[in-house]
């Protein structure tokens, strides 16, 4: 099988230009890489049915291996339609894009970014475990999981008024039990109903 | 006269059903009603297809008259038929899914009018690229759902959608002239590109281009199916999507890379050569993407990211190259077009009764509407796979298959399949603990229509509309027969395994599909390295 030099050599040139253009940011570039990237494709195609042979018209006489494949140039006409209607609806969407953000740019990914800058701390999941509002260990354990001395626990039997250690600052233990529950009067809403 | 010479209707109603769709482009009514009909009526007949091929059996067809290896060739087997069934029912619930949401919100706010024949045409071209007999034809099947997923990645034309279906459109295009180059050597080196010709005679090549060839055709599928180095674009794109077109999408593009990686894997080059790569892409397809599940807020991102990881399993099931593993696989692609395009369903339900799809902002939806609930709790149960439903069946079968081969790789991926289906566990039962189980005042942005009263509740404002049913009864019932379906899976586990074994068997043997095509008297090439695992 021989192949035609000029048209390898063409095919390479735009393969190089075609991966290069598809690199770009630049959306008219991308649709210019992808046109020739196709194109390169198609000259692969033509390529692998061997050198250029008479028409497949069916005549007695020829010898079989003078007439030309066509097996490849009817893939070639196929994919020439698919790359046709690809670039026509690339072209639309890279004007509507155009329309609509005025820069022939691609875009980030809004929600790609917030991820990706969302620390590795949940509130909900990776909290220390609030105040326990159970009656039994509320004197027994402070905010960080720690004991209370016994002192403490003594002085919340004598003193019916038990404080609890609630991250910096010291609470009653009433009100640390009430901040547990939903709609209490330490819980402030925000602007969008939630809570801050 | 053979059952598959109705294959080509499987093909062949859904254009029509779109040339139809085209023309009453003013009539919505009769537009649905067209669609709907069509559809269903594909898939009665690839329903026969099934049950003719059930008990085994191949059957080819060549369009037009031309014989092959020249021609066209349509081939009917057990793997491909199944693939038609679930995929055309899953199709059917999309559809039923989006006419509802269609008539819900008013055609006015989405070009649901270009919806109708775009998505025909997407089904027709998944079905040519189950059926098809020859690598240029599944491209071209390949190009019709791809041109078709364009248009609907797009539709309606907002800013987000523009910018994911830039990336989507650009990578697609990448890997179809991937595909093609591919296409090209392969003519170049052997003369013919239709698929059981090439069987016999890729067999005579040299190694070294054999190798080149399979690898490029399986980079080409990989993209297509998301495996892990090139599934970057998956999560990127999809969710921005209307909710039915990301649960088609989920259910039916990616399978349709998987499908034409198994059949180039059995029929094209069957063997261990590649076993190794496969495996390690599969692992790190299955780790990689639930990790990059755990990290999203967004319940459409979060699946889409599972989606990515269980493409590992079954890429998984296909480098073990056993009849078991094989066979799994194969069961395990018709559990998951199911169960994952059931679970973006019920997000597109999650987001119309809660207003948004972000874990951060839901709450309280399990007391608001429990039917809700139930549709996400039993397929977010399923795809973890908890027992007894078909995520832990198939999960099961290739943990066996992956432990009867026995080799370290195999063991490795066992333990990471089970470390996958225990993150999954964790992925969505945060999105139950968070969108379902907490009070509506504890969500960090929650909705208003999540605070009002239940009995208030049952409409909303959607679309730019009042008044707006949020749950319409169409929407709900579609996606409640998608999850019967999927617990019909469970419960019809026993035939479908064996019919997924006897496939993968008749796979991994060739020659039915070889003589079918060819002819009874073919002979058919042993197999180039020592029985492929077998």
């Amino acid at each position: 099988m021989s192949v035609n030099l000029t048209l390898l050599t063409v095919m390479g040139a735009l393969y190089a230009c075609g991966i290069y253009l598809i690199l770009e940011r630049s959306l008219t570039r991308v649709l210019l890489g992808l046109m020739l990237l196709a194109n390169a494709t198609n000259l692969l195609i033509l390529a692998t049915g061997g050198y250029a042979g008479l028409a497949p018209f069916f005549s007695k006489d020829t010898d079989p291996h003078a007439y030309n494949d066509p097996l490849p140039q009817a893939l070639i006409l196929t994919s020439i339609v698919i790359s046709f209607a690809v670039t026509a609806f690339m072209l639309g969407i890279i004007y509507r894009a155009w329309v609509l953000a005025r820069q022939d740019e691609i875009q980030d990914d809004v929600e790609d970014r917030r991820v990706a800058e969302t620390p590795s701390f949940d509130a909900e999941d990776d909290a220390v475990i609030p105040v326990e509002t159970s009656e039994f260990p509320l004197t027994m354990l402070g905010s960080d999981g720690t004991d209370v001395t016994d002192s403490v626990t003594d002085a919340a039997a004598t003193d019916s008024a038990a404080k609890v250690k609630a991250g910096a600052k010291t609470m009653l233990a009433e009100d640390a039990a009430l901040e547990e529950k939903p709609g209490s009067a330490n819980v402030h809403p925000g602007p969008e109903g939630g809570v801050k | 006269m053979s059952i598959a010479s109705f294959a080509p209707l499987a093909v062949v109603l859904p254009i029509l059903g779109a040339a139809l769709t085209f023309l009453l482009i003013r009539h919505s009514h009769a537009q649905r009603a067209v669609s709907i009909a069509l559809l269903s009526l594909t898939l009665l007949l690839e329903c026969w297809l099934l049950a003719s091929v059930w008990g085994g059996g191949t059957e080819a067809v060549n369009i037009g008259g031309w014989l092959p290896p020249w021609g066209i060739v349509l081939v009917v087997d057990q793997f491909s038929s199944l693939m038609l069934v679930v995929s055309s029912a899953v199709s059917l619930a999309v559809l039923v899914y989006a006419t509802g949401q269609g008539m819900a919100d008013g055609d006015r706010d989405a070009p649901v009018s270009i919806f109708h024949p775009t998505y025909l045409i997407l089904v027709a071209g998944v079905s040519n690229a189950f059926l098809s007999g020859d690598l240029f034809n599944l491209y071209v099947g390949f190009e019709i759902l791809l041109t078709a997923s364009y248009v609907l990645m797009t539709l309606g034309g907002t800013g987000p959608r523009i910018r994911a279906g830039v990336t989507y459109v650009v990578v697609s295009v990448v890997s179809s002239v991937l595909f093609l180059i591919a296409i090209a050597m392969v003519y170049g080196a052997t003369g013919t590109i239709n698929m059981a010709d090439l069987a016999i005679k890729l067999a005579e090549l040299d190694q070294g281009t054999k190798t080149l060839l399979h690898v490029m055709l399986l980079v080409a599928f990989g993209i297509k199916a998301a495996v892990f180095p090139l599934s970057f674009w998956l999560p990127d794109s999809y969710p921005t999507a209307p909710a039915p077109v990301t649960a088609v999408f989920a259910g039916l593009l990616t399978k349709v890379g998987v499908y034409a990686m198994v059949r180039t894997e059995t029929l094209l080059f069957p063997g261990d050569s590649l076993n190794s790569p496969l495996m390690v892409a599969a692992l790190l397809t299955m780790v990689v993407g639930i990790l990059g599940a755990l990290a999203q807020s967004d319940i459409k991102r979060l699946l889409s990211f599972t989606l990515v990881s269980h493409i590992g399993y079954m890429v998984f099931g296909l480098a073990l190259s056993s009849v078991a593993g094989l066979g799994a696989a194969v069961y395990y692609v018709a559990h998951h077009i199911t169960i994952q395009t059931s679970l973006f369903l019920v997000t597109g339900l999650i987001e119309r009764r809660g207003g948004s799809s972000s874990v951060d902002r839901l709450a309280g939806l399990a007391k608001l509407s429990p039917l809700l609930g139930l549709l996400f709790f039993v397929p977010a149960m399923n795809l973890a796979g908890i027992p007894p439903f078909s995520g832990f069946l198939g999960k099961l079968g290739l943990m066996q298959a992956g432990i009867g081969l026995g080799t370290p790789l195999a063991y490795t991926l066992v333990i990471g399949g089970v470390l996958t289906s225990l993150l999954t566990l964790l992925a969505v039962a945060r999105v139950w603990n968070r969108a379902f189980w907490r009070k509506p005042e504890d969500a960090e942005h929650p909705d208003p229509v999540l605070l009002s009263e239940p009995k208030d509740s049952a409409t909303g404002q959607r679309a730019g509309k009042a008044n707006v049913t949020l749950l319409p009864r169409t929407m709900v019932g579609s996606t409640l027969g998608l999850v019967v379906l999927g617990v019909a899976l469970t419960v019809f586990a026993g035939p479908l395994f064996a019919l997924a074994n006897q496939s993968a068997a008749v796979m991994l043997d060739r020659s039915a599909y070889i003589q079918s095509v060819l002819g009874e008297n073919v002979p058919v090439p042993e197999l180039a390295l020592g029985g492929g695992g077998k």
